[in-house]
């Protein structure tokens, strides 16, 4: 089986975000890190290659920087990479980055595209359903197990209270929950292959995909700010002080 | 007048709130429609016309999922008789079926919007970015516009009770993207659920282990509070994803906020910080959370909770 699985590199999210003035973009430094929740869809990825005697293949947008977020999602144990960084795409909306992974991941051919239900830093959230859309593909949202067998893929979709069965033929898209597998860490060994496997890197002319250009942000203000209230040092009956509160707050 | 879709999932045969919001607000913007997702219920037609819809267009997938099929029904339609505006809420259902129409039209989303309206130049939204620190004003031109708005950015009121108009959606036969739902479950949760408590005691990595959370489930108790997380705790494995407090998680609004070992990270401060009262407890006196809370503890998680629920548990 052929596994595609969409990842992404951020900002690391322990660090403070910048704004563009201008634009409004995000300022991508060239140190960006793999989303964490994509580490998710690459062990799921992994797992399910490994079990069908298949390969993962990386798929990722936007500026590569020094592509050392690509090389952690290569160590864990993908196969090869395909990267596509164009200027066109700065900030780019949400159509138009599944119109270009959409191309790509038609490019590299597929039997099961995986991605995370969002990204850390734009959380837009419907990715997974526009690249399926555009590979005329089910989505299976979600998900918090998957399964594939007999050219059809399974999944726990997660709901309001529970969650579904939910079963397509493949090819299919699935996007997955943190937790649906535990991500394992790169070995040495891993990391050192890593640098040797294959990354290609695409341009828009390369995937015949011209970017939207519908939206824009056209202002960014700070919040009105929530004060802070009263801090207290637990002096062995801060307790006290939080049954008063809620006290005065009616609760209790 | 403005023609504006609002997309209405029903849950246990009656609208959602996050539905009711979005037709309050949409009632003050223009003519509605509602897209009624789920079984027909002669109860939820009812209270669809009470929230100000003058029709309704209702959906029935059956047991196929039903991004793909209502996505493409709904485009066709949107081709017909184009509204200027299609609200979603940003939940499961109403992210797929967005995305899938938006892509199917060749339009923008615009996601995780907290207000919206209609301009001469096209929509303009809302959006909280940097946990809510600041507020990002986005704007489209090329309609039909697909805005995805979070949950509690409208109190949901009711108006003059109406009675909608009603058509059905025809849905096209099952192709390549087709997904069918073979069975549904539902999990058996204990107590208060965390979209309608009033009261919510949430933890974080600072409890240490999955053990400790029993600290703050006991807090809740006494309280009949409802028990949340934050992401690093869910992705540790400690708790339920359904507990998540946060940007990918759920956002929450309660009377007060106990937030017992967390420090206050972004995606978590965006979910829980228009709370009425907050009230932390954390080690870390240089903490994030401390600038949202009406009463800040800075100490143990383990040395203040125990003390805490025997306290609540006396009384």
């Amino acid at each position: 089986m052929k596994v595609v699985v969409c990842v992404k590199q951020i900002p690391d999210p322990a660090t403070p975000y910048k704004i563009e003035e201008g634009t409004n973009w995000l300022v991508r430094p060239d140190d960006q890190v793999l989303d964490d929740t994509d580490r998710y869809g690459v062990e799921m990825g992994l797992q399910l290659a490994q079990a069908s005697e298949g390969t993962v293949t990386l798929v990722s947008m936007g500026p590569n920087g020094n592509a050392q977020g690509i090389r952690q999602a290569l160590a864990m144990g993908a196969d090869k990479a395909v990267m596509i960084e164009d200027d066109a795409l700065r900030g780019s909306e949400a159509l138009t980055t599944a119109r270009v992974l959409a191309a790509a991941i038609t490019r590299e051919g597929y039997d099961l595209v995986i991605a995370g239900t969002e990204s850390t830093d734009g959380y837009s959230g419907v990715i997974p359903q526009m690249i399926a859309e555009y590979l005329d593909a089910p989505a299976l949202t979600y998900a918090t197990s998957v399964e594939t067998g007999d050219g059809s893929v399974t999944i726990h979709r997660q709901t309001a209270d529970g969650y579904d069965v939910v079963k397509a033929d493949l090819p299919a898209v699935v996007s997955v929950t943190a937790g649906v597998v535990e991500p394992r860490y790169p070995t040495f060994k891993g990391i050192m292959d890593a640098k040797k496997k294959p990354v290609d890197n695409l341009t828009l002319g390369d995937l015949g995909v011209e970017p939207a250009t519908s939206q824009k942000v056209v202002s960014i203000t700070d919040a009105a700010e929530r004060t802070a209230g009263q801090v207290i040092e637990d002096d062995g009956e801060a307790h006290q002080a939080i049954i008063a509160l809620l006290e005065e707050r009616k609760v209790i | 007048m403005a023609n504006i879709w609002v997309f209405v999932e029903q849950a246990n045969g009656a609208p959602s709130t996050l539905g009711l919001e979005l037709l309050t607000k949409a009632r003050t913007m223009g003519d509605v429609t509602a897209l009624l997702l789920g079984e027909a219920a002669a109860d939820s037609m009812k209270v669809i016309g009470e929230y100000g819809a003058s029709s309704v267009i209702h959906i029935d997938t059956g047991d196929r999922l039903p991004s793909a099929p209502t996505a493409a029904a709904l485009a066709a339609k949107v081709g017909a008789g184009a509204p200027d505006l299609i609200l979603f809420g940003q939940a499961y259902n109403d992210r797929d079926i967005a995305g899938r129409l938006a892509a199917r039209l060749g339009v923008g989303v615009l996601s995780n919007a907290t207000d919206v309206r209609l301009t001469d130049n096209g929509v303009e939204t809302e959006h909280e970015v940097f946990g809510g620190a600041q507020i990002a004003t986005a704007e489209a031109t090329q309609g039909p516009f697909i805005v995805l708005i979070r949950p509690k950015s409208f109190v949901a009121e009711p108006a003059e009770a109406s009675t909608p108009s009603m058509s059905i959606l025809e849905l096209p036969d099952p192709g390549a993207s087709e997904a069918t739902v073979t069975d549904s479950m539902v999990e058996e949760r204990e107590g208060p659920q965390l979209g309608e408590a009033a009261i919510i005691v949430s933890g974080g990595r600072g409890l240490g282990s999955a053990e400790a959370y029993a600290l703050v489930e006991s807090v809740a108790k006494p309280l009949r509070a409802a028990t949340g997380a934050t992401r690093a705790i869910v992705d540790a494995g400690w708790v339920p994803y359904a507990k998540q407090v946060g940007q990918t998680g759920k956002t929450v609004k309660p009377d007060v906020y106990i937030a017992c070992g967390i420090s206050g990270a972004m995606q978590h401060l965006v979910g829980m910080k228009d709370s009425g009262t907050i009230i932390a407890i954390n080690k870390d006196p240089d903490a994030p959370i401390f600038s949202v809370a009406d009463l800040g503890v800075v100490g143990d998680v383990h040395q203040v909770l125990p003390k805490l629920i025997e306290a609540l548990e006396t009384r």
